[in-house]
């Protein structure tokens, strides 16, 4: 008996930190993106909340999760273009108009949805899960691990194409450059402007995606202010990784732990308040921040508008 | 900076400086305003007959125009703190926690502390214990920031996230008044919270704000600590080489500004709730933070800004349940004006870029 308590936690814990874990990764890998360009997304929380109210409604009225997603992918985008016309092209403050842009989506959403559902939260029908054979028959993690909805498993491919982007393509050399040297990028014929812009929206994309994958997969259902600090978890990510995706993904899962935890206590017969563990991710952040916080690195020209000729 | 309004000789050109200093507030004002008509009209409500409505109920009606000073109290003290802050270049995003946990502290302290000691003592030690809340709630960021030069922005707001949550736990487990049905502190009798003025329901916490924001900018403007703190806002590298203790005066930025957020939350409980009740978060810092931006962290525009949102809030909460339109609308419009405002900004100094040249 004691045994199947332990396995039915461990399976909960594990699911539930890969559901968490996935807006949180991809939140945190589209920073990392605008980071190694040189801008400082704050905005990627409205991307994603954005991307959430878009990614449901679209689901909701297609009747599919994929259109959702794409749709969801498009708001975080859509958000985004402001960033990249304002911050990017303008050059005005990032911090500023990231707060706006948060400001805004939260608001924004918040109305759509009143005016769209009314009072009331509709939910989504069942998530299609893709049961990869053979792996989702292994007891304890097969269920835990092998049978998500099919865009975690792209999430998680998309670690690895990143890293290979990163490390061995002219995409990735020029990513790098524009944050680090922007000058040198500009004098190489390569428009830093178009690079911090593609950089940005491609935020935007992935974080309206990880938005949507909250709403549609992970609740089921839309909420205003439901990402509640997902998408600054995501910043603490990209900062921590310094520039590496596989350390987003180990923290993603790691957040996303502390966030599943709730459940999983249950699962267990444990009943602590929502309250406390619901501070559990952010502790975990400050508790991450503290030992490993000396070791956080930011690109030189992070922040600030490139133009040309100007020191 | 901005190098263009060096030359002020004659005045003509300074009388048209000020001039234009309203017209760039005024046109991303009415910008916002109209945009956020459009977004009204899109949604089939009326932005006139919401927009006079607001008016109405929030500046208008003496009930409204009452609620509307009452909560500039609040909003008046977050923004003082934050200007201190933004001026020493710090972005302390974290408001919300420190108000929310300066405001449990004081909704536990007051009922408890009244029957013990004199009325004047026990708004003391509140005021005190909340402010001293606040700001220790701030000392993690600071030292993350004093010591591995970590961004205070993400920071302060996991801190925040924290303090939200361990505000509602605190209320909901150990100072829960069990004579309640829904989880709340003890209340404060009306006649032992802070006095209101004359025959009206103000209470005089907006006096205090108006103290407090008073000597933050004297603070700021005339004393040696404050344009220390200015100097290290301008400049960090600079305040190093001219040997200010850059750490020092980042602890004490941070303590300042968040002792001043949780002053607000104590004056909002003790002026205007008397209890605080689980799950209360009202987001000030949200609206506030925005608009010591748009103030550019000046002590009088920040009033003048908190006046005019205090309205809408007040004034939006009553259309929420007359016309239909959730309060989250001004959020829409706080988010227009801050996108607008800098959009003026930059064309303003193009202009001024191309008319030297």
């Amino acid at each position: 008996m004691h045994g199947l308590l332990t396995e039915a936690f461990v399976t909960s814990l594990m699911f539930g930190a890969i559901t968490a874990g996935i807006p949180l990764l991809l939140a945190g890998l589209g920073e990392q993106i605008s980071e190694k360009a040189g801008v400082l997304n704050i905005g990627v929380e409205g991307m994603m909340l954005m991307g959430a109210y878009c990614g449901f409604a679209a689901a909701y009225y297609s009747g599919s999760f994929w259109v959702g997603f794409v749709f969801g992918g498009l708001g975080g985008a859509a958000v985004a273009a402001f960033m990249a016309v304002l911050c990017v092209r303008f050059g005005m403050n990032q911090i500023v108009i990231g707060i706006a842009l948060t400001i805004g989506a939260e608001g924004l959403t918040a109305l759509l949805h009143f005016f769209q559902f009314s009072r009331t939260y509709p939910r989504l029908g069942e998530v299609g899960a893709l049961r990869i054979p053979l792996l989702s028959d292994i007891p304890v993690i097969g269920n835990a691990l092998f049978a998500h909805h099919p865009l975690v498993y792209l999430a998680v491919a998309l670690v690895f194409l990143m890293m290979w982007v990163f490390r061995s393509t002219f995409i990735g050399f020029n990513l790098e450059a524009a944050g680090n040297k922007p000058a040198a990028l500009d004098a190489a014929g390569v428009s830093v402007i178009a690079t911090r812009v593609y950089a940005v929206l491609s935020t935007g994309f992935l974080a309206g995606v990880g938005g949507a994958y909250m709403a549609n997969i992970g609740a089921g259902l839309f909420i205003p202010f439901m990402t509640g600090g997902a998408g600054f978890i995501g910043i603490v990510l990209a900062m921590l990784a310094r520039g590496r995706p596989l350390w987003v993904l180990f923290g993603a899962l790691l957040f996303g732990a502390s966030l599943a935890l709730t459940t999983a206590l249950q699962v267990a017969g444990l009943n602590i308040p929502t309250d406390v563990v619901q501070m559990l991710p952010f502790a975990m952040v400050m508790l991450v921040l503290v030992i490993f916080g000396r070791h956080s690195y930011l690109p030189p020209a992070l922040g600030h508008p490139y133009v040309r000729g100007e020191r | 900076m901005s190098t263009g309004s060096e030359v002020t000789g004659s005045s003509s050109t300074a009388g048209r400086d000020r001039l234009l200093a309203v017209v760039r507030v005024l046109v991303p004002v009415v910008l916002a305003l109209f945009v956020g008509a459009l977004i009204l009209l899109s949604f089939g409500k009326d932005p006139l007959a919401y927009y006079g409505y607001v008016v109405r109920r929030g500046l208008l009606s003496p009930s409204g125009l009452e609620a509307t000073v009452t909560r500039i109290a609040p909003l008046l003290l977050i923004a003082a703190g934050l200007i201190v802050a933004f001026r020493a270049g710090i972005w302390n995003l974290g408001v919300d926690g420190q108000f929310l946990l300066a405001s449990v502290v004081t909704a536990a302290l007051a009922p408890a502390l009244m029957g013990v000691l004199p009325w004047g003592l026990t708004m003391l030690i509140c005021f005190v214990a909340a402010t001293a809340v606040a700001a220790v709630w701030s000392l993690l960021p600071a030292f993350l920031k004093v010591r591995y030069g970590i961004n205070e922005i993400i920071t302060t707001l996991m801190m925040s996230f924290l303090g939200i949550s361990l505000s509602n736990v605190l209320v909901k487990i150990a100072f829960n008044d069990p004579a309640t049905t829904v989880p709340q502190t003890a209340t404060l009798p009306v006649e032992d919270r802070l006095p209101r003025l004359f025959d009206t329901t103000i209470n005089s916490g907006v006096i205090i704000a108006l103290v407090v924001l008073l000597l933050v900018h004297l603070m700021m403007t005339r004393t040696a600590f404050g344009l220390k703190l200015q100097v290290v806002g301008a400049n960090p590298r600079a305040a190093v080489h001219t040997g200010l203790s850059v750490g020092k005066l980042t602890y004490a930025t941070f303590a300042i500004s968040a002792g001043l957020a949780g002053l607000a939350g104590s004056v909002e409980i003790l002026g205007v709730w008397g209890t605080m009740r689980a799950d209360w978060n009202p987001a000030y810092g949200l609206l506030v933070i925005p608009l010591v931006f748009l103030a550019r962290f000046h002590g009088a525009a920040s009033l003048a800004f908190v006046v005019f949102f205090a309205v809408l809030m007040i004034g939006g909460e009553s259309a929420s349940r007359r016309l239909g339109v959730p309060h989250f609308y001004v959020l829409v419009l706080v988010s227009l004006l801050l996108i607008f405002f800098a959009l003026v900004e930059y064309l303003d100094q193009r202009w001024r870029k191309r008319s030297r040249a």
